[in-house]
């Protein structure tokens, strides 16, 4: 049964440590726009279909 | 010449307007106009095609925007700088800047692939809702003068103003609350765990010695809930004793105490398992509800001066030269010039010969008025056609419209006289509490001292206003909801119960009560054959002028017709060629009349062909479409008064389409206003203003509740509690009927919480209270007690037609 101080201990460190973490994405803002980053994934592949054609073409479709 | 007809719908390729005038072709593609095709110019060099590529027409019209060299010189102005830069080091500053065009995906892919425009742009971030952009520039090599040059080359000028300058962080609070709630979501969630075996203590499901280890560990989580997320309520309780008040976090307070010193007790002397996760528990569904009410409008602005619209900068006129200045530093009897535009950022009297002002952000009125030298111009007004020339006669705070700001209701917080209803009980209540707590206490220590502390205990403990205290924010934070989808967005909760009390409402009259887009227009003069129609039709048509669009309205649909020449002359009207014959439809002087008849009121706009005189419209401005049901309803309920700066020639016909229970007043200047609307909150009257303007804002201010009126909810409102949609007015029964069944709805809440305060009170009282009763109870009555606010206000909202679909 002692393992139960072993666990405890690991439980509470895990969700130290995920508090930590939401604070942390807090800080960084992660949670004050939720809107643009919707928007700024979809960028990426975009301009690979702008950009890309003319230095690579198609080399991975 | 023949000009280009109306049928041939070539579209810019930047703004997707229809280039009606002339045609700018470059690298195959057509631009309404030389700055359309000079974004394009600039994109296309540095290869950043890909934003036409996003959306079709991402950009805006180039064609109004002024260009003239030395306009961002003010931002040279170290202490300007200084007061926009957010972060400066040797090598590096960050700036945010709001850019009100942001509005599609092509907006976000541009601005944040500025650095490829130009290099020392370490890197640029959109925040889309809130319409800003954040840049980290390289600042040896570039200055945030040509940061913000570049930004209007590619079409997207910041807008920088006076407010901009001290804005306050208000952001840095809402975040703080949701900190606490996370902490206590954190130690509520892991003091439940360690709670489960207590509850179950009968079937001894595990030693002894893990007993005590989770009563501690309980002790060491309830720390940081007691001392760091409680936080806000020992202030707030703490304020309010030192007042000799009690509002609704005493109660809350002695409940947390009581939880928490009795726990440690019973935890460190008797080794039982105490309460903390109950107190875990009430802190986390506090605190849930408080974020639930701080639902904010992330794009409205509810706190703008006239700061906010006054220009940061003006071009001072020395001997021979010009100089752009903050307006900081503008003097009384400065010189300034003023391009087309351009705010007047003072109350100045006119140099030019003539001016053509727009005081459509200060009164609602959208029809520029002519001005001649020599006559005195009001801060506030926007020059229309070429540049004039002002001397200035006020300093720009202690204009006529701004010294308004200089009004003590401006200083104080606008809280009102109503004290929020659970302030209200909370005295009776925590009194009762008080009061069972000690009978019980005396009557059990007659005859065991040790039962009789417990029973104490357990009555402060059960009794805490856990429920109480929830069913108002989130009945409050709900009905903001649904306003908010109604597309009535309220500032914070508490203007809910103050809408509550409204009994007298305050209507302004311009750009409130009348819709310039609903205009009256009556032709006198010789009357009109079909051709001049379509000529006329065809005139207006080409004009983005107010009273063009009125005249365009009138004129309803007619087949098009091509005109020989035709050319807007600003500030004048439209002259127009047809079959060699000379056509202009203007002012007074520009079209030249004979024996017309004078009206006091509204706009005239007169026609002549081939050089005399046929004609004049007579434009008034009508009321909105549903203005005179409005006011017959809310008459039936409410007193009303209407307050207008305008002359009271329109009495008569505004009394016969709103009846007589209205009071009407005229020629109210702002600051009229706002001592009318103080004048009847004197005579205890909670009143409701209902204005558009910035001349209206000290009475909006004044107001028990200040309501905006606007066309375009996210464009221009000045300083109010509210905003609301100008195509929502006519719900304003509803609304106001919605927020009285708010406060009934808190009322039954309260009844319902304080049932379940009265059980466990009577389990208290009786020393029957365990921690397992404890931790079932509370949580039910606070989630009951939610349950049951959030579906009695939607179905209030439903009964009264406020939940109707609605895409926002």
């Amino acid at each position: 049964m002692e393992v139960i101080f072993l666990l405890i201990g690991i439980s509470l460190v895990l969700a130290v440590t995920f508090l930590w973490l939401f604070f942390k994405a807090m800080k960084d803002g992660q949670f004050d726009d939720d809107y643009t980053p919707s928007i700024r994934m979809l960028f990426d592949s975009q301009k690979k279909t702008t950009k890309d054609p003319s230095t690579k073409p198609k080399s991975h479709e | 010449m023949s000009s280009i007809s109306n049928s041939t719908a070539t579209q810019c390729y930047h703004c997707g307007e229809l280039c009606d005038d002339a045609v700018y072709y470059f690298d195959q593609k057509d631009f309404c106009c030389h700055g359309c095709q000079l974004v394009y110019e600039v994109l296309a060099e540095k290869d950043m095609v890909g934003y036409y590529q996003l959306e079709s027409f991402p950009g805006a019209s180039q064609k109004s925007t002024s260009t003239f060299s030395n306009k961002f010189d003010y931002l040279d102005d170290e202490e300007t700088e200084a007061n926009l830069l957010d972060f400066k080091n040797e090598s590096e500053s960050h700036v945010t800047f709001l850019i009100p065009l942001i509005h599609c995906a092509s907006c976000i892919w541009l601005l944040e692939n500025l650095f490829h425009l130009n290099a020392s742009i370490l890197s640029s971030r959109v925040d889309f809702i809130k319409k800003k952009v954040h840049i980290r520039f390289s600042n040896s090599e570039l200055s945030l003068k040509s940061l913000v040059t570049l930004l209007a080359t590619i079409g997207y000028e910041p807008s920088i103003h006076l407010g901009n300058l001290d804005e306050t962080k208000s952001r840095k609070v809402d975040r703080k609350t949701v900190k606490k709630l996370a902490v206590a979501g954190f130690c509520f969630g892991n003091m439940m765990l360690f709670s489960v075996p207590e509850y179950f203590s009968e079937t001894a499901l595990i030693a002894e010695n893990f007993r005590g280890l989770f009563n501690y560990l309980n002790i060491l989580l309830a720390l940081p809930v007691v001392f760091y997320a409680a936080s806000d309520y020992y202030t707030s309780a703490w304020n309010s004793l030192r007042q000799k008040r009690i509002n609704m976090d005493v109660p809350i307070v002695l409940g947390i105490f009581a939880l928490f010193f009795y726990s440690l007790w019973e935890v460190l002397t008797l080794g039982n398992a105490g309460y903390m996760d109950s107190l875990g528990g009430l802190l986390f569904f506090l605190l849930l509800g408080k974020v639930y009410q701080e639902k904010t409008f992330a794009t409205l602005e509810f706190d703008r001066d006239y700061r906010s619209y006054f220009p940061i900068a003006v071009t001072r006129l020395q001997q021979s030269s010009e100089e752009v200045i903050p307006l900081r530093k503008l003097e009384i009897g400065n010189r300034i010039l003023v391009r087309d535009e351009e705010l007047i950022p003072a109350d100045s009297v006119l140099l030019s010969a003539s001016a053509l002002i727009d005081y459509s952000f200060v009164t609602g009125e959208e029809v520029p008025v002519p001005k001649r030298k020599g006559e005195h111009i009001y801060a506030g007004g926007r020059q229309i056609g070429e540049a004039i020339e002002l001397a200035v006669v006020k300093s720009p705070s202690q204009g006529y419209l701004t010294d308004l700001w200089n009004n003590e209701s401006f200083e104080k917080e606008k809280t009102g006289q109503l004290v929020p209803l659970s302030n209200k009980i909370s005295g009776i209540f925590t009194w009762t509490v008080l009061l069972v707590a000690f009978g019980s206490f005396v009557i059990w220590a007659m005859t065991d001292l040790s039962m009789g502390v417990k029973v104490f205990a357990s009555v402060l403990i059960v009794a805490c206003p856990c429920a109480l205290a929830m069913s108002t924010p989130f009945t409050l934070g709900n009905t903001l909801r649904i306003f908010g989808r109604s597309k009535l967005y309220l500032k914070n909760g508490a203007v809910i119960e103050r809408l509550a009390e409204v009994n007298t409402i305050v209507f302004d009259k311009t750009g409130t009560l009348t819709d310039p887009s609903q205009a009256k227009v009556e032709y006198h003069g010789i009357p009109l054959t079909e051709e001049t129609l379509q000529i006329l039709h065809a005139m207006v048509s080409r004009s983005t002028h107010p009273l063009s669009n009125r005249i365009h309205q009138w004129l309803g649909k007619r087949p098009p017709l091509v005109l020989d020449e035709a050319r807007e002359i600003k500030g004048a009207g439209i002259r127009a060629l047809y079959h060699g014959q000379e056509i202009l439809l203007g002012s007074k002087d520009f079209a030249g009349s004979v024996d017309m008849p004078v009206f006091a009121t509204g706009n005239q706009v007169y026609l002549s062909i081939g050089g005399s005189c046929v004609g004049m419209f007579h434009v008034q401005s009508g009321l909105r479409d549903q203005a005179t049901d409005l006011i017959t309803q809310l008459g039936d309920v409410y007193d009303l008064h209407l307050i207008s700066g305008d002359h009271p020639h329109e009495y008569e016909s505004l009394q016969a389409s709103l009846g007589r229970k209205m009071k009407y007043n005229f020629l109210q200047s702002p600051k009229d206003k706002l001592a009318y609307v103080k004048q009847l909150n004197q005579e205890g009257k909670s009143t409701l203003m209902v204005g558009d303007g910035l001349n209206d804002a000290g009475a909006l201010r004044e107001g028990t509740v200040g309501v905006a009126v606007t066309d375009q909810v996210s464009h221009f409102s000045p300083a109010s509690d509210a905003i609301i949609s100008a195509d929502s007015m006519w719900k304003m029964p509803g609304f106001l009927d919605f927020a009285k069944s708010s406060r009934k709805i808190i009322k039954a809440s309260f009844v319902l919480s304080l049932l379940y305060n009265v059980i466990g009170l009577s389990l208290a009282i009786q020393g029957i209270l365990s921690p397992v009763i404890c931790a079932v109870l509370m949580p039910l009555s606070s989630i009951s007690v939610v349950v049951f606010t959030t579906l009695a206000t939607n179905f209030v909202a439903w009964k009264k037609g406020l939940l109707a679909p609605n895409t926002t």
